[in-house]
């Protein structure tokens, strides 16, 4: 159980800013790409690297690394925002996402880019991958631990329930899957397209521990991982408590924003409000 | 020349047809600004029900909307509609011969930025496999419009690839669209070029540039993949002797495939098959992906060329 100490927190807080200024810098560099499901992700998965995990950037495939699948791949800006922070690669990359060559393509390739862990994009599929490599952990024994993030909207997949499923009954205690709950799909609210609602009683009935946070809330997120340690003989589900673009105040919980890059004056906007 | 994406056609089309028939149901899955199926759903909000995320469900809901006597127009993106759904559309809606017509966006590599992931190279190979199932591929909005009025009189399950981006149009609206024909849109009789869907276009450019060389083509566009149109296929083999089959798709099942079936087995000629080599598609701008992959005017020039050795061999 790790301490969660002021300076801590300070620094995976400076680290989303820092992520967020990335998110919106390279896909206005793009011109299109997923921001609000990004930007909603963002504390998280800052925590998640700059506070939880034990990966080295130097040797992204050291076998006894913890492991992060982005299930809603779509948000793929965030995670090659953390890994380049993280130094799997140079910033500057960060300026190619989406165009022909790059290996930052429009959805994660863990053919393509160092750290990434699962090649996702397909909603659905990806906590499926975690619940897999979580298997392999068992079987190995070995004490890495492994991630997932969903989409509130993503687990309306059938896919998602199977998985969670097979998570429980065998009991990995190893496997924590985080809910983006921004409350937003592509078509709507979550509640007026397919409400998956309620999300916590439904992961507690599949067998998981559920823990529920705020999702911009570092220390709420540290605990949480902490307290996910602490469960044994299975899986912990965290619904997390987000604003889709979150940051940008012209952006949050706006519909809109979910598959549209920012235009130049927009990225102007959204860096003066992420200083 | 004016453009239109097949997929704006589709969703302009819908709704004309929903004002006419009211047994039409529209389905989707989280993509009903992108699929375009979103002025039905504002138009006739009691005849449009979103599956949410959920491609598989929504086939079999499909399905069962059918089996009750709706007719239902379901949508996704290719890559979900054929490939998620795969099993839901050959088990509940073909195997079952139920009326549902499966309307697939972002088809092929035109998809773009979003990358590999979401470009469907193999929907037409796994869809044209499946026993009942019609698949048709428009060039143009114009045919896409004609294709939806025929598939609603049509009886049974299809599938119609459309696109994401907007494509010349080629028809002019009073065009005869058939089930099962392809349409002749250049009499040639150095090679026939037989195409679907974006590369129709491009055919017929082709076509202009080598008759300026003194080729001269016939192009045809192959929008009924299944039922395949044998006679012109057989036709043209008899009065061409080579042939060249374009389409945005893979080189594997595709239409070249079904050409090259009919040809091999009634009149055996030359064929060569323009389309993905077998690869996964990637992150770009649609037409930097064109280019990248070959599906050019030029590339057609080109390979003609190469063809017409190949046929006084
Ligand atoms: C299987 C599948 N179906 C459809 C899509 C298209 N799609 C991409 S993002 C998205 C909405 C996701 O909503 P949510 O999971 O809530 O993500 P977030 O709000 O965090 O961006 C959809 C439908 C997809 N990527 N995969
Ligand atoms: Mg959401």
């Amino acid at each position: 159980m790790k301490e969660i100490t002021e300076e801590a927190v300070a620094i995976t807080i400076e680290k989303a800013r820092q992520m967020r200024r990335n998110i919106i810098k390279m896909l206005g560099q793009a011109g299109s790409g997923h921001t609000g499901g990004s930007l909603s992700a963002s504390d998280i998965v800052a925590c998640l690297y700059f506070w939880e995990m034990n990966v080295d950037p130097a040797n992204p495939h050291w076998p006894d690394r913890d492991r992060f699948v982005l299930s809603k791949g779509h948000a793929a800006p965030v995670l090659y925002a953390v890994l380049a922070e993280k130094g799997f690669f140079p910033i500057d990359n960060l300026n190619s996402l989406r165009t022909l060559g790059s290996p930052l393509q429009g959805h994660p390739d863990m053919r393509k880019v160092p750290g990434v862990e699962a090649s996702t994009g397909s909603l659905g599929q990806g906590i499926s991958w975690a619940v897999g490599m979580a298997l392999a952990g068992k079987m190995d024994k070995k004490s890495y631990r492994v991630y997932t993030m969903l989409g509130d909207g993503e687990i309306e997949e059938g896919m998602v329930w199977e998985a969670a499923m097979a998570a429980a009954h065998y009991k990995l205690d190893n496997l924590m899957a985080f809910v983006d709950h921004n409350g937003l799909q592509i078509d709507g609210r979550v509640q007026e397209v397919m409400s998956p609602l309620p999300i916590p009683d439904k992961f507690r009935a599949f067998g998981w521990e559920v823990l529920e946070i705020d999702g911009h809330d570092h220390k709420q997120i540290m605990a949480a991982l902490n307290s996910a340690r602490t469960v044994s003989g299975r899986p912990t589900a965290v619904i997390a408590h987000t604003i889709k673009g979150k940051g940008c105040s012209f952006m949050e919980d706006r519909v809109e924003w979910h598959g549209v890059a920012p235009k130049p004056d927009e990225v102007k906007k959204a860096l003066a409000e992420l200083l | 020349m004016d453009k239109q994406a097949t997929r704006d056609a589709y969703g302009k089309a819908l709704v004309e047809l929903g004002s006419l028939y009211d047994d039409i149901v529209v389905l989707d899955a989280d993509l009903s600004k992108s699929t375009k199926t979103f002025d039905f759903a504002k138009k006739f909000p009691d005849r449009f029900f979103n599956a949410g995320i959920a491609e598989q469900n929504m086939m079999g809901m499909a399905a069962g909307l059918a089996a009750a006597g709706k007719v239902v127009f379901a949508s996704s993106f290719a890559i979900f509609a054929a490939g998620r759904a795969f099993e839901q559309v050959r088990n509940s809606l073909a195997y079952a011969n139920l009326n549902v017509k499966i309307c697939a966006t972002h088809s092929g590599i035109t998809v773009g930025e979003d990358g590999g992931s979401h470009q469907s190279v193999e929907d037409i190979a796994i869809m044209r496999s499946i026993p009942n199932l019609t698949v048709i591929v428009p060039s143009d909005g114009v045919s896409t419009r004609q294709a939806l009025f025929k598939l609603y009189q049509h009886q049974g399950p299809a599938y119609l690839r459309l696109g994401r981006p907007a494509l010349p149009l080629i028809y002019k609206d009073d065009m005869d669209f058939q089930i099962g024909h392809g349409i002749q849109l250049r009499q040639g009789h150095d090679a026939a070029i037989i195409a679907c869907g974006a590369m129709v276009a491009l055919a017929l450019q082709a076509a202009e540039i080598l008759a300026a060389e003194g080729i001269q083509l016939s192009v045809v566009d192959m929008h009924s993949i299944k039922p395949l149109d044998k006679d012109i296929t057989v036709s043209l083999a008899m009065q061409t002797g080579a042939m060249l089959t374009a389409e945005e798709h893979s080189i594997i099942g595709g239409l070249g495939s079904a050409v090259c079936e009919v040809v091999s087995e009634n009149y055996p000629v030359p064929v060569m098959r323009m389309g993905i080599n077998d690869v996964f598609g990637q992150s770009g701008t649609p037409d930097e992906l064109m280019q990248h992959y070959g599906l050019t005017v030029d590339k057609i020039v080109q390979n003609i060329h190469l063809l017409l050795k190949k046929k006084t061999k």
